[in-house]
């Protein structure tokens, strides 16, 4: 394959790092600081798609940086998956932006230069770990995501928000240690090398049980892909800010804990080793209980963002299960499905913390008639709804129509079931939600008196409209992203 | 032949003097002097390890004796480095005491400086010094300055802290002693270079056994290895912190190149892994060491303490992997003395930037101090997950060559040790972090959110502070280059 070297990965994850002791110093001045967010955010994408033509042209652009031992460095290496990946991360976090600085302000919450700064090294890790070229530097960036979200976290510096920063950190720093690093170092004791290579780097150096147990370690090892029982620190982690649930626990953090997944299971193992092994089905049946187990528990959530949560939990597992199928349409629909949950699911969160910020108003019993009243937030709603469930017209349908075509490319009928019965499972626990807020009544509506619209402010509604149309257009055209996935793995 | 090699050595002991003369006239007049002569130490262990990176070991003999009736000087890759890293952490150490040695201990900083100087002295003629019964007497040079400058601390608790130093550290450098006698009687002489050679025709001989277990016995109290750590969380808690913060990372790191030393050049590789059965239990022992150092440590009540048993922790990484018996084992035993003295340095300067401010560093001193104390802070963190292994900071690769190393030999339960000192690590730093972030600074409620006012450190201090938390990341990035050009090349 040809590479090119280039530094645009290097200053694409810098980018965001250089300027945190610019947003400290103007920390006093909330408008320069945000000003500097946005030039940050926009120079990142721009040095992001601009490494995306050649990238579709099938090359793929390379930098070491640092030879830590012969076939562990700390390297990059940008490729369709990693694009992929990037791409989302990048452009959403300029659009996040824009709804943080509504969300802080509205709420006057203190600490923002902190929580702007942190939100910035998090970014940064994301697109580090997107382009890593092999698993050691994917582990550095996945470290360091963890310890940069925990401030984010536990932003609010109260009691509730300590013991769920703990719980966080407890399983996500600790899961790292104990399963990743030691299964990581025997990796490179048994190969000598770490580079991701869509053949795998065993080569015929593992047992079926050395390589199950290997396997187990990262797919658990890797929590923050939520896979059960290492759940838990999700529904902790959504004290944090809205904006911290958006983009980190529905699309950054989470899904690098996927995209780790999906790279060991693609890079090191490699998609024959595992079809060999038939380890495909060991993942599968994992995921299919976080899948519906998840949705179950999701059911039964009256916190919006605890809801939103568990959805999220259920449908990581989607991609993961994907990726497992080890059949073409599987892969394809798995790992689009990071792009496609991504756009729906933060129009989800934008709009749960829109309606916080409008009404003060955080479970869903007390939601009944509030569409009404801010019926773009709903729509909204409505619409990343559809995209998570996989209906069309949102970009959701396309991931779940080639999973289940995987499953049937694959000859596994019975897992076709689990996604079916998943699907009716995110219908029942998300439409009734936008049914009452359109149709149900609100408690000033049963004393009679007039609903006048009252939406956040525009800082707040601005980004959720622009994800959920992103949604609906990428039902139209997904191709870039398919075909990222293509090159990337070789379809 | 240039004298460098001597010269890292003189300074330091000639600035001893000069300071401790000088302190009679006027006791400000010590510390320039005293900065000068690390200056030129540092200086002259940094020409040395270049020469040596260049053009392979030097041999430099004291006055012009012949080996083996003089005494040699014998500088390869090993100790070039640990003479680089001892020289500079001693000098940036010095920058760092100036205000808190004016605090602390202002009525005597002169016998303070002068003492400070023989430490060094001493600690860079160990590391230098190619003669078996020298290395004994440098040994006693640093062990008897650090008794006086642990009782200089505390003056309630420094005394009996440093009395029980006192007991412990003559019987550890007695053990030695006996071990050389051993050793001397068998080969007759006691240049390291000589005694290797005679052995190596007579691995089967008991009294060479017993001189290498008395050796190691008193190498192993001196760094305080579990469960011969017992003097040392006292000791170093109870010192002055200037002082804590130098004999901290150093005092123990330089024992564990002793042992590496006597291992490596004196009995040989092969001695001990083939003629000796001893490697398993030690490991197993380093094990032990690595989990008791930990839990001690967490269930601490102060900070400086709870510091003091992470390095009892951290002994146990090093002498697992250099009696792991295989290279990578050992590569990472030696990548940890630079990165494990590196860190512990970086911790305890921030921890003598707190003393400054708060006097007492009780976990329940801590609330408040990220709003209070960002800078020394951050540096405390950065410190925090090298000793957790975070990459990429350096903790995190000498880590992973240790691990390599059990994989390798099939040391299962080492590698799992140092996985979970690892978590309770992190446990325990959070457990910091958290006291320090939630918790507000005073009693009343709802200033949590209000801005504190800033009280740092002096500058000198937050300088050296920042400087070698940064150096975490920088030597954890340049693992590669460091394993590359010092360590392999010494053990080939």
């Amino acid at each position: 394959m040809e590479t090119i070297i280039s530094i645009k990965p290097l200053l694409a994850v810098l980018v965001s790092l250089f300027v945190i002791p610019v947003l400290v110093s103007s920390s006093s001045k909330p408008n320069v600081r945000e000003s500097w967010i946005f030039i940050a955010g926009t120079i990142k994408l721009v040095l992001v798609l601009s490494m995306l033509p050649v990238i579709l042209d099938g090359k793929q652009i390379v930098l070491t940086l640092f030879e830590i031992a012969p076939g562990a460095s700390i390297a990059f290496r940008v490729d369709g998956l990693g694009m992929l990946f990037a791409i989302v991360a990048s452009s959403l976090y300029i659009v996040t932006s824009i709804y943080s600085i509504g969300y802080m302000r509205g709420l006057d919450e203190h600490g923002q230069t902190r929580f702007v700064s942190f939100f910035a090294l998090a970014i940064s890790a994301t697109i580090g770990a997107a382009f890593s070229a092999n698993l050691l530097t994917l582990y550095l960036f996945y470290e360091i995501l963890s310890l940069a979200t925990y401030p984010l976290v536990a932003h609010h510096q109260d009691k509730t928000s300590r013991i769920s920063g703990r719980r966080y950190l407890t399983f996500i720093l600790g899961t790292s240690i104990a399963l990743v690093l030691p299964a990581m170092i025997y990796c490179y004791h048994v190969t000598g090398t770490l580079e991701f290579s869509t053949a795998g780097i065993f080569a015929g150096q593992l047992s079926k049980p050395a390589a199950t147990v290997l396997l187990l370690m990262f797919v658990f090892g890797f929590a923050k892909a939520g896979i059960m029982p290492f759940h838990t620190w999700l529904p902790a982690a959504m004290v944090a800010p809205t904006p911290v649930s958006a983009l980190l626990h529905a699309v950054a953090v989470v899904k690098v804990g996927v995209f780790s997944i999906v790279r060991v299971m693609t890079g090191i193992f490699g998609i024959d080793l595992l079809a060999h092994f038939n380890l495909g089905i060991v993942v599968m049946c994992i995921a299919s209980v976080t899948i519906l187990t998840a949705s179950c528990i999701a059911l039964s959530q009256d916190e919006l963002k605890r809801r939103l949560a568990y959805s999220t939990i259920s449908q990581l597992s989607y991609i993961i299960f994907g990726v497992a199928l080890l059949s073409p349409q599987g892969l394809l629909g798995g790992v689009i499905h990071i792009v496609m949950h991504a756009f729906g699911k933060i129009t989800l969160f934008f709009c749960a913390g829109a309606i916080y910020v409008a009404t003060g108003k955080k479970y869903i019993s007390q939601m009944s008639g509030l569409g009404k009243k801010m019926p773009f937030t709903f729509a909204a709603f409505f619409i990343g709804a559809l995209g998570v469930i996989g209906l069309p017209p949102t970009g959701g349908f396309y991931s779940k129509w080639n999973l289940i075509l995987g499953t049937l490319e694959a000859q596994q009928t019975i897992f076709m079931l689990v996604l079916l019965v998943s699907s009716f499972l995110n219908a029942f626990y998300f439409l009734p939600i936008v049914y009452k807020g359109f149709f149900g009544k609100s408690e000033e509506e049963n004393d009679n008196i007039p609903v006048k619209i009252n939406e956040a402010n525009l800082c707040l509604v601005i980004p959720l409209v622009i994800t959920a149309i992103i949604s609906i257009v990428l039902f139209f055209y997904p191709t870039v992203f398919i075909n990222l996935i293509k090159v990337g793995l070789d379809l | 032949m240039n004298n460098y090699p001597a010269l890292i050595v003189v300074a330091p002991l000639l600035a001893a003097l000069f300071a401790g003369l000088a302190a009679w006239i006027e006791e400000r007049l010590s510390y320039p002097i005293a900065l000068v002569g690390l200056a030129v130490s540092m200086f002259s262990a940094f020409k040395v390890l270049m020469q040596v990176i260049d053009s392979g070991a030097i041999q430099y003999r004291m006055a012009g004796w012949a080996p083996p009736m003089g005494i040699e000087y014998r500088i390869d890759l090993l100790n070039a480095m640990v003479l680089l890293l001892v020289s500079g952490i001693a000098f940036l150490n010095l920058i760092a005491s100036y205000k808190s040695v004016d605090q602390e201990i202002n009525d005597r900083a002169g016998s303070f400086y002068t003492i400070y100087l023989l430490f060094v002295t001493g600690l860079l003629g160990v590391t230098a010094t190619g003669d078996l019964f020298n290395l004994y007497v440098l040994i006693e040079i640093t062990s008897l300055t650090s008794y006086a400058m642990v009782a200089l601390g505390d003056r309630d608790r420094g005394p009996l802290a440093s009395l029980n130093y006192v007991f412990i550290g003559v019987i550890g450098a007695s053990f030695y002693l006996l071990g050389v006698g051993y050793l001397y009687m068998q080969t007759g002489s006691l240049n390291m270079a000589d005694v290797a050679n005679i052995l190596s025709g007579i691995h089967g001989s008991s009294t060479v056994l017993v001189a290498f277990i008395l050796c190691m016995i008193g190498i192993w109290i001196k760094m305080a290895l579990f469960p011969l750590h017992v003097w040392l969380p006292n000791a170093y808690s109870y010192s002055p912190v200037a002082f804590a913060r130098i004999v901290a990372p150093l005092m123990t790191k330089v024992m564990v190149y002793v042992m590496i030393r006597m291992m490596i050049t004196v009995f040989g590789r092969e001695y001990i892994f083939e003629t000796l059965n001893l490697a398993d239990a030690v490991v197993w022992l380093a094990t032990i060491a690595i989990i008791a150092g930990a839990a001690m440590a967490i269930s601490q009540k102060n900070l400086k303490k709870m510091l003091t048993y992470i390095i009892v922790c951290e002994i146990g990484y090093m002498v697992g992997g250099a009696w792991m018996g295989n290279q990578l084992g050992m590569t990472g035993a030696i990548l940890h003395i630079l990165n494990d003295a590196l860190m512990t340095f970086a911790l305890f300067l921030a921890v003598g930037n707190m003393v400054y401010k708060l006097k007492t560093v009780d976990l329940i001193d801590l609330k408040g101090l990220f709003g209070k104390m960002p800078w020394t802070m951050t540096g405390f963190v950065l410190a925090a997950f090298s000793i957790i292994g975070v990459p990429p900071t350096c903790g995190f690769f000498s880590k992973w060559y240790l691990i390599l190393g059990a994989f390798e030999a099939g040391a299962y339960h080492f590698a799992a040790a140092l996985v979970i000192s690892s978590l309770l690590c992190a446990v325990l730093f959070f457990k910091i972090f958290e006291i320090s972030f939630f918790e507000p600074m005073s009693k009343g409620h709802g200033e949590s959110h209000a801005s504190v006012a800033i009280e740092e450190a002096p500058v000198s201090m937050l300088v050296v502070s920042g400087l070698v938390s940064l150096s975490l990341i920088i030597a954890g990035l340049y693992s590669g280059t460091i394993v590359n050009t010092i360590i392999l090349p010494f053990l080939k």
